[in-house]
């Protein structure tokens, strides 16, 4: 995570991780359901549902279906304040058979590596030549094959935006353009974006990753060196827009103590 | 009526779970997960386990760290709210206790290999994995092409556990079983296993389970024993009788990044506490306490008169 003060924090009036969430919050359409997942993404689906997308459904990997945010913190999908209110407690094959049939819009994930065609690994990591072993996929490689759109939110440096992933634990777009449709992966599907702590990146028609926007006081060399890959930059480059006052308040509603959006 | 099933984790165990099964264990993904059958498991020091399960939290870390795992089947090992599991890295990176094998699935594959033995079937196809590694490195997952339309899909081999552990909140005496809150896998689990365990928070007469039939995911001629053992599932939440110790899986990360300190943890929670109730006199009351209800919410009744 590049270092930012606090008192650039104050002066700005809110954190990187508060932009992050607006940022995630605005790539879901009202209407739409959404693969949650947990941290800073379940933030912004709760953002989204209180300011634009109000009739947003939320979708966890262990059957549940949600459309109220839980009464308190949630460390995990299946903490009981997540059971507490759901609309249902289903199967995970129930939240399954959705994302399979196309009917989830937008899936969010994180990822220890990400590399220019948005291809995820949370399998293994290196570090000096060594090989970590990490988690695993979880459902990330599900809703990477099957969503519609995946929305990815990491910390921006060298060693995770990686010309190439060590191991595809979630497909992007492989190795560019026509990849997924060679793999047999569902036509309308595949990274949409990436959220990470510098900036926002996008895909091409030829899959690969470019700069679409860089957060406010972020420079694109800053991106630029601190992406393992010669990154594209759009022409039509913008600055991330600032997270609205409602937004924040949301956040700070739900997060009171900054224990996600530190 | 018929021969109660009950008995103690101890005799659950050591009749049903020898040591080169394959295990499910945490169906439920992070609620419901059986701590203290897989505590049983170590103390009576099983070796050359398979653990089945989409995600285990730290319980699969712990058991691998007691060196009982040969082979883990799942999407995801770690410490859900605190990150890595030092123990699976250890085996994983330096075969610490023991080597291990990781067959790595996504929970869609993981829940469609326990369907597709549930429904008795050799495979079931799906679109999930395709153009990833876990494909390419995971025997089971195959890809083939569809006799029916002209697609690639991938075959997801059934997947049959010898045994399923499952935490419930009630069951009765023979095993039919009510579950609430996170459901997982649990009803393709309970299908797929050959033999199934019951550890439930409370057992009750048949006539509470029959009630309410529809809350029975587990009917009771499937299962083999059933264990009454209150507070068996902690850290881990059950809905309607306790709360998630988030605070136990953040010190089991603190406490177990050396082996020694792992050692230190199992010989303090594990092999210190000969049974669950030993080691909920370690927890305190307090702490017990402090975890249960706060507020109950009752379902609405359901109508069953006609």
């Amino acid at each position: 995570m590049t270092a930012r003060s606090e008192a650039e924090d104050a002066d700005r009036g809110y954190t990187f991780s508060e932009l992050m969430v607006a940022a995630a919050a605005r790539e879901i359409g009202d209407g739409e359901l959404v693969f949650v997942g947990m941290r800073l993404p379940m933030l912004a689906f709760l953002v989204a549902r209180r300011t634009h997308a109000p009739r947003a459904v939320g979708l966890f990997e262990n059957g549940v279906v949600r459309e109220t945010p839980s009464v308190e913190l949630l460390y995990t999908m299946g903490d009981p304040p997540n059971l507490l209110g759901a609309t249902q407690c289903g199967q995970m094959l129930d939240v399954m058979s959705l994302l399979q049939q196309g009917r989830v819009n937008v899936g969010f994930l994180g990822a220890a590596e990400v590399d220019r065609f948005g291809n995820l690994n949370t399998t293994w990591g290196f570090r000096d030549k060594e090989m970590l072993r990490l988690p695993g996929s979880g459902g990330a490689c599900d809703i990477a094959c099957l969503a519609r759109r995946t929305v990815v939110l990491l910390a921006h440096n060298r060693g995770r935006l990686a010309e190439h992933v060590g191991y595809i634990t979630s497909p992007g777009y492989g190795t560019g353009s026509g990849w997924r449709r060679a793999q047999g992966l569902p036509i309308n599907s595949g990274p949409s974006a990436v959220i990470t702590t510098l900036g926002v990146i996008r895909f091409g028609e030829d899959g690969e990753a470019f700069l679409a926007s860089v957060h406010p006081g972020v420079s694109v060399e800053e991106v630029l060196a601190n992406t393992g890959w010669a990154l594209r930059v759009d022409d039509d480059l913008v600055e991330t827009p600032a997270p609205r006052d409602q937004e924040l308040a949301v956040m700070r509603e739900l997060d009171p103590n900054h224990f996600w959006t530190h | 009526m018929a021969e109660s099933k009950l008995m103690t984790m101890r005799d659950a165990i050591a009749r049903h779970v020898p040591s080169g099964s394959t295990v499910l264990l945490g169906a439920q993904l992070e609620q419901m997960i059986p701590f203290a059958a897989g505590h049983e498991l170590v103390r009576q020091g099983r070796r050359d386990l398979t653990l089945v399960g989409p995600i285990s939290d730290i319980l699969f870390d712990q058991m691998i760290g007691a060196g009982c795992v040969s082979r883990v089947m799942a999407a995801w090992v770690g410490n859900v709210s605190a990150g890595v599991g030092y123990c699976f890295r250890r085996a994983v990176e330096h075969g610490v206790p023991r080597k291990i094998d990781v067959v790595d699935y996504s929970n869609f594959t993981m829940a469609l290999a326990l369907h597709a033995a549930a429904l008795g079937v050799p495979f079931l196809p799906t679109y999930a994995t395709l153009g990833s590694d876990l494909l390419k490195k995971n025997g089971n997952l195959r890809e083939f092409f569809s006799p029916v339309s002209e697609e690639k899909l991938v075959a997801v081999r059934a997947l049959r556990p010898d045994v399923a552990i499952l935490h419930v909140q009630r069951a009765d005496a023979q095993g039919n079983a009510h579950i609430w809150g996170s459901l997982g896998v649990v009803v393709d689990g309970a299908r797929a296993a050959r033999k199934i365990v019951i550890v439930a928070e409370e057992i009750v007469e048949p006539s509470v389970i029959s009630s309410d039939p529809n809350r029975t995911l587990v009917p009771g001629f499937l299962v083999e024993a059933v264990v009454h053992e209150p507070g068996g599932a902690h850290p881990s939440p059950v809905q309607g009788y306790y709360g998630r110790d988030h605070t136990f899986f953040a010190q089991y990360h603190e406490q177990t990044r050396r082996v020694e300190d792992f050692e230190d943890w199992l010989a303090r929670w594990v092999a210190g506490a000969s049974d669950r109730g030993e080691y909920l006199k370690q927890l305190g009351a307090e702490r017990v306490q402090t975890l249960g209800v706060k507020e109950h919410s009752y379902s609405a009744p359901a109508d069953f008169g006609y």
